[in-house]
């Protein structure tokens, strides 16, 4: 039979797709001359536009969800609609996040190859590869689509972390995300076999109806809504792919290494977008799957939450390099994504999601910004320590204002209202949830994070150095494309903290569908 | 109706600020008119504020303007203003206008090393901080509250990380974690009232007294809400923060922590955390009293073995703000009264001896009080009379205004809420009435070292330290050669005597080791580097100047009220009362 598809709805990651090959075919064609990276360049971001333009134009449409690939209704069990993939608010919260995200990365790109030594484009048919990835994750809505689309996020960073040739430290990062990422994903694989094999289908929408007991499980029975062993087995090997995405304790010891190693637009990559696309894979397999098994799940991400915030604070105190810093940062940041979803008890734990789903949002502008401006500190200087960084706002009075800004947007203190009032969104749902020891090790853990914010922030407005004996290399040319990239992440960042309601309206969401 | 004003009130200096931003170099040239003529502004819509308030609804909040800000989560943009919290605003524009003055009107040396060193910054600092200050009063609305009592904090960070003394560092950090861990737990303690209330509104929950909480919930947030308050106030176990913060700050800095920041949490008691949870501030009541009074006492011991002035009126604030915390703890309308009163007055008199502090500081180059030598009243007669006026104003001086606040904390003691164990509070109000003596005792020993005795400071530290250096051109034994001029060779006898680095010492590394090279293990042998001495000698031929003019126009409004209040204790209490008993409503 053939099978309706709706293309406007799967407009967005289509168009990234043809943007890839495009990039491909005219980096083919196009002879080889420093104006063609600029060009490359500008129909990658083209295409990023684009696609965000369609979601968009989904987004003011309005209405009901939208959804393709479904099972035609005379095969399907009439209790549940089953689809692929579907466009519903949190589909577009994701993709907005995401593809305004990858404009901010591509241009950083853009400023990066512009010092040549790496193949255009391949990086940009890669980028656009994992767009693809990241924006198709959060339409997902069976578990198939969803390893794909997680692979499609995570294949082609390995590639982009290794573009950087004869660079034993990226080649080093390359090989520990490979080798993590393929074991996390043969985790999970596992772990959804055999959710499969209890269920008996791939849809979320089904496997949430057999795991709170509305539907008779084909493979085993559930007793009183309990799983049998195997199935816990499956709920926790799949939250520990997620979990590899992610950088949460226990697999968080990946992120330092590989964020040095790759160039600087690759681990705003990671840091936002893959986690981002991390961050919506567990939501829809834990909301939209499991929520019928929540006792099951909920203390392993409390605890997980809990250990993940306290180790990346704990270790990104004593850093001395930039990158690595907002590694550890990152992964402390995750925790704090990761505590609301451990008080989502109920099914209806809708608001708890959008503390969790704001509290991304806002990280993302944040951390983006503060990228953005290692991005420029790194092409003045060699190592990119922090001390570095001393003085930048007398050097670099934007640059460094606008650092300024992100950090203690980080710390979640003001002026930087919008890392507050995320803070206080999750303290509000932990509050709520009766979960208080959590919210406590928080309160603990904001503290430890706000030390080595407010020393990397007090260190930009210390005089600078004495000109040492190493004289400073020559700054190279930085590209003109740092600024908007900045700009654009900072920008956001203020509009949040000006107005954060934005981000609620956004991101809250009744339920999936 | 005027809500404007309150508006104004935060948006002059916010905007000043931002402004300072956008067109930095417009602005260069004119920073310490900018600055003064900002917070002028400010303390005019202040005086309007007073002016215009309707003093016989004190008890209501006044001028309202409510708002809707983030409906996702409740947050209203809630303003108004009562009889609590109008001489607090008042007190902050004053403080800062004050502080704006003594900055940019002289040229002063302090003064000028604070200006010079980064005007732009220290002008746009100080308004951001004057921002989170008074909106801190004026917020009417949990989350709201607690967004300005947050804003203060990376101003105040800067400020001593930036213009400090020479340990401005670690101050700077023990300052601003030991804060932020204090306001995050009081972030979920208003959370919890929010999440048992359903409100934010700080209206409507004090006129509800703690309706809709169970005993235990309102237990739990008094003391989650009452530890983040605790260590802005500071209370005496969690004060540690505020010694090193306040030796090392800028005066300006000290001025505005003692004057201002401290009063954000001891308003916090009378706005929130006493009115919202009754039965909670009941059960804790005794633990708070026991503390305050621990802190009284441990305060003015602290005092008694202080060496360094900034550190002893740093450690007197411990022990005034205990007398304010024993105020609240009684529960009573006269204790509560007492400690807003206390708190006012303290804010003054506390803002005049750091300027003071700072003052002698900026003279002497130190503020160990062995090494001032004494005799102050002799040699410098003006700033030694207002010093001693000062701290007889502290140390609670009938007649002036340290006195009220105190009696009337310690005589709410006698007779606390009946809710209360009276034997107790008893023992608390003979115990806090030690502690007024020992109060006594220090600042008395203080002027006795200080401003009385025969000047006996022949060699200042500078001035001995270029006689060392000087001496080598005739021999090298002259390093070790006690100086000729010191009759009883005391300037020798403490370690703490090197010359403190003046405030401009940047962080470059280089540069201090350029500046004091030390020789040896003993405080004698400090040579400076010949770069340096130049400045020194210059001002080695005069008599350190008395009062100057700009530290007048500071001085003179704090010593005018001081007087007001203290022969006058009426006209505050007055306009606290009505609200003191509408805030205890539920409770007595």
């Amino acid at each position: 039979m053939i099978q309706q598809i709706d293309y406007f709805v799967i407009a967005p990651p289509l168009v990234l797709a043809l943007a890839a090959g495009l990039v491909l075919l005219l980096d083919a064609f196009l002879p080889a001359r420093p104006r063609t990276r600029g060009v490359l360049g500008l129909v990658t971001l083209a295409g990023v536009l684009v696609s965000l333009g369609f979601v968009v134009a989904q987004a003011a449409g309005g209405g009901t969800p939208r959804s393709t690939f479904c099972v035609p209704p005379s095969l399907a069990d009439p209790a549940t609609v089953q689809c692929s993939f579907v466009a519903d608010r949190f589909t577009l919260v994701f993709a907005g996040m995401v593809l305004v995200a990858a404009v901010v990365v591509v241009l950083l790109s853009m400023a990066e190859l512009a010092g040549g030594g790496i193949p255009v484009g391949e990086w940009y048919f890669l980028l656009l590869c994992t767009f693809v990835g990241a924006v198709t994750l959060p339409a997902s809505r069976d578990l198939i689509m969803l390893v794909v689309a997680l692979e499609l996020v995570s294949l082609p960073v390995f590639a982009l972390t290794a573009l950087k040739r004869y660079d034993g430290r990226s080649s080093e990062a390359a090989v520990k995300l490979f080798v993590v990422s393929v074991v996390s994903t043969a985790v999970m694989l596992f772990g959804v076999s055999l959710l499969y094999g209890i269920a008996g289908t791939v849809f979320l929408s089904r496997l949430g109806a057999v795991f709170s007991g509305q539907v008779q499980a084909p493979g085993v029975a559930l007793v009183q809504g309990e799983l049998p062993a195997v199935g816990t087995v499956g709920v926790v090997l799949v939250v520990a792919g997620f979990a590899f995405k992610i950088a949460a304790v226990p697999f968080h010891s990946w992120a330092a290494d590989v964020y040095q190693g790759a160039p600087v637009p690759v681990a705003a990559l990671l840091s936002v977008i893959s986690k981002a696309a991390g961050f919506a894979g567990l939501i829809l397999v834990l909301v939209a799957a499991l929520s019928g098994q929540a006792a099951t799940w909920v203390p392993i991400i409390a605890v997980l939450a809990a250990l993940t915030m306290t180790a990346g604070n704990l270790l990104a105190l004593r850093q001395r390099s930039a990158v690595r810093l907002l590694a550890w940062s990152s992964v402390a940041q995750s925790g704090y994504i990761l505590a609301p979803l451990a008080v989502t008890v109920t099914a209806d734990g809708a608001t708890a999601i959008g503390a969790s789903m704001a509290y991304l949002v806002i990280y993302a502008a944040m951390n983006l910004g503060a990228f953005a401006v290692v991005m420029l500190v790194s092409k003045t200087t060699t190592r990119n320590e922090l001390d570095d960084y001393r003085g930048l706002v007398f050097r670099r009075p934007a640059a460094g204002l606008a650092l300024a800004f992100c950090l203690i947007c980080l710390a979640g203190l003001p002026p930087g209202l919008a890392g507050l009032f995320a803070k206080v969104f999750v303290f509000r749902e932990l509050v709520e949830g009766g979960s208080g020891w959590l919210a406590l090790v928080m309160a603990v853990n904001t503290v430890i994070g706000l030390y080595y914010y407010a020393v990397w922030t007090a260190r930009l407005f210390a005089s600078a150095p004495e000109p040492g004996p190493v004289p400073e290399p020559a700054p190279r040319r930085t590209s003109p494309a740092t600024l908007p990239a900045i700009g654009i992440a900072v920008a956001v960042a203020v509009l949040f903290s000006v107005a954060p309601q934005l981000v609620l309206d956004v991101t809250a969401l009744s339920a999936f569908g | 109706m005027m809500g404007w004003l309150l508006v104004a009130l935060l948006a002059v200096p916010l905007l000043g600020a931002l402004l300072l931003l956008l067109a930095p170099h417009a602005l260069r040239p004119h920073l310490r008119a900018y600055g003064l003529v900002l917070s002028g502004v400010t303390l005019a819509l202040a005086v309007l504020l007073v002016a215009a308030f309707d003093y016989g609804q004190a008890a209501r909040p006044q001028f309202e303007i409510d708002l809707p800000w983030i409906a996702g989560l409740g947050l209203r943009f809630h303003l108004g203003v009562d009889g609590i919290s109008l001489p607090l605003v008042a007190l902050t524009a004053l403080l800062t206008f004050l502080c704006f003055v003594y900055l940019c009107w002289g040229r002063a040396r302090a003064g000028e090393q604070l200006m010079g060193a980064r005007p732009r910054a220290l002008v746009f600092t100080l308004l951001v901080l004057e921002v989170g200050m008074i909106g801190t009063f004026l917020a009417l609305d949990l989350l709201l509250f607690f967004v300005f009592f947050e804003v203060v904090l990376i101003p105040m960070y800067f400020l001593i990380g930036i213009w400090g003394g020479e340990g401005r560092r670690a101050a700077s950090v023990k300052f601003i974690l030991y804060t932020l861990l204090g306001s995050v737990v009081m972030l979920l303690g208003l959370l919890l009232v929010w999440a048992q209330t359903g409100t934010l509104d700080i209206e409507a929950l004090a006129a509800a007294h703690g309706a809709g909480m169970a005993r235990s919930v309102q237990i739990l947030a008094f003391v989650a809400i009452g530890v983040g308050l605790a260590v802005k106030t500071p209370m005496w176990p969690l004060h540690t923060w505020l010694p090193d913060a306040h030796t090392e700050a800028p005066t300006v800095g000290s001025v505005l922590l003692a004057g201002v920041l401290l009063k954000m949490g001891t308003y916090g008691f009378a706005r929130i955390a006493v009115p919202i949870l009754p039965e909670g501030a009941a059960a804790v009541a005794p633990w708070l009293g026991a503390l305050a009074v621990v802190g009284i006492v441990y305060g003015a011991l602290a005092c008694l073995a202080q060496r360094d002035l900034k550190r002893m009126i740093a450690y007197s604030s411990v022990g005034h703000i205990g007398f304010v915390l024993l105020g609240f703890a009684t529960l009573t309308p006269v204790g509560i009264n007492g400690a807003l009163f206390a708190n006012v007055a303290h804010g003054l008199i506390t803002g005049l001896l750091f300027f003071l502090a700072g003052a002698v500081k900026d003279r002497y180059h130190t503020a160990d009080m062995p090494s001032l030598g004494g005799g102050m009243l002799a040699t410098l007669p003006r700033l030694g009379s207002v010093l001693t006026f000062a701290s007889i104003a502290s140390l609670g001086l009938p007649g002036l205004a340290g006195f009220w606040g105190e009696m009337l904390a310690l005589f709410g003691a006698f007779q606390p809420a009946n809710v209360l164990p009276r034997p107790l509070f008893l023992t608390y109000m003979v115990i806090g009435g030690l502690g007024a003596v020992l109060t006594a005792a220090y600042f008395l020993v203080m002027l006795s070292r200080v401003t009385h005795g025969r000047p006996r400071r022949p060699a200042r530290p500078a001035e001995r330290v270029l006689q060392v250096v000087g001496g080598p051109s005739p021999g090298g034994g002259a390093l070790d050669t006690p100086d000729a001029g010191v009759p009883d060779g005391d300037a020798h006898d403490s370690p703490d005597e090197r010359p403190v680095a003046p405030l401009d010492a940047g962080d470059r590394p280089g540069e201090i080791g350029g500046r004091l090279v030390e020789v040896g293990d003993r405080p004698g042998e400090i040579r400076r580097q010949p770069g340096h001495i130049g400045r020194q000698r210059d001002d080695l031929g005069d008599q350190p100047e008395d009062i100057r003019t700009h530290e007048l126009l500071a001085w003179t409004p704090l010593v005018v009220l001081i007087l007001l209040f203290g022969l006058w204790p009426g006209l505050l209490l007055s306009l606290t009362t009505p609200a003191v008993q509408i805030l205890l409503g539920g409770a007595s």
